[in-house]
């Protein structure tokens, strides 16, 4: 089988190029937080997942401790062990390559495999969209940096309400359903509680607390659609197409 | 330098999450209710930053040109606008606000 014909890879490579794109968007918001150049390489070359690194941005521009940082960042990034248990079971990675595979397990690349049902087209769109999203996210992570250390006042670019977006972007496409709703309202009421009363950063913390909470006395209903999937195959205004080009899930 | 110490902890803490599913047995973690936590825990912090980073400043709560920024990105997200456009609309509105003299 050549590979363009592999619906695996051409997933993948969609899905990488819309991805790896707006890494513009959090090189640009990281040296307009504060950061420089090479903490933002840092972030998108090790921590390398873009929910986590846009929380560890978004709680220093807030303003937020580096342990703050650091804790809202580790706790949005635990859904990535239970990606790692799917794609091991999935691909069975041996030797070096299961710590390579580690590291390119994010939302997008495990949707891509287990969008799949043959073990081949499994691995090739596990490391298609995990390759292809690395080495895009990055290239993007720099000139989003170099572009951001160049526009001066971040504020007169609304740099500071692309966050705000940014944020809402990644949370939007989970919104699926009633509870994910309520949850979502109900973190955000305890964030802002909380902001007059702890230090900044803490609220978010707050939240965590919250939601691990509901998690925790809600798991045993079955009709909810909380599993931290993403679903790069689904198209909803355009019919069941194999295409995840256009679509805008988020990046982590 | 601070900073950096905290960032390169974040970033290991990242890694090691991701490399433990890959040996933990997967009975531990395949229980539904750690499943279900790690999802209401990934939508609850998002909830929050976002408003955080709307609402925010310091210790303080504001109205300013941020909430239009939030307000903008859900008309994109709502018109099924991509990620990046839901951006830079945001990043729009909050400049278009400031320059019309608000927040």
């Amino acid at each position: 089988m050549k590979l363009p014909d592999s619906p695996a890879v051409k997933v993948g490579l969609s899905i990488s190029i819309a991805t790896g794109f707006y890494g513009i968007s959090f090189g640009a918001l990281s040296v307009a937080s504060g950061f420089d150049f090479w903490q933002t390489m840092a972030l998108s070359l090790l921590l390398f997942s873009g929910g986590s690194q846009f929380a560890f941005i978004g709680v220093v521009a807030g303003g937020g401790s580096g342990v703050a940082a650091m804790t809202a960042s580790a706790l949005l990034g635990l859904r990535n062990g239970i990606y790692g248990m799917q794609i091991n079971a999935l691909l069975q990675p041996r030797g070096w390559r299961r710590y390579a595979a580690a590291q390119l397990t994010i939302d997008e690349s495990t949707a891509t495999a287990s969008g799949q049902s043959d073990p081949d087209e499994q691995r090739r769109g596990f490391w298609t969209a995990g390759i292809g999203i690395f080495l895009l996210w990055n290239l993007f992570t720099a000139v989003g940096a170099l572009a951001g250390d160049a526009m001066g006042d971040p504020k007169q670019w609304g740099l500071d309400g692309a966050a705000v977006a940014a944020f809402l972007g990644l949370l939007w496409p989970r919104l699926k359903g009633r509870e994910p709703w309520a949850i979502a309202a109900a973190c955000a009421l305890a964030t802002v509680l909380a902001v007059p009363f702890v230090p900044s950063g803490v609220p978010i913390l707050v939240a965590a607390l919250v939601a691990g909470v509901i998690g925790w006395f809600s798991h045993a209903r079955k009709d909810e659609g909380l599993e931290p999937d993403i679903d790069p195959y689904a198209h909803p205004h355009r019919g069941k197409h194999k295409d995840a080009g256009t679509d805008h899930r988020s990046a982590e | 330098m601070n900073l950096w110490f905290w960032i390169l902890v974040a970033c290991a803490l990242a890694y090691l999450t991701k490399l433990v599913g890959y040996f933990v047995p997967a009975k531990l973690l395949e229980s539904p209710r750690i499943m279900h936590i790690a999802g209401t825990m990934t939508i609850g912090l998002l909830a929050s930053l976002t408003i955080v980073n709307a609402v925010a400043s310091g210790q303080g709560l504001v109205l300013d040109a941020r909430i239009g920024a939030l307000a903008a990105a859900a008309v994109a997200l709502w018109l099924r606008a991509p990620f990046l456009v839901v951006v830079i609309v945001g990043a729009a509105a909050a400049a278009l606000l400031r320059l019309l003299g608000w927040g």
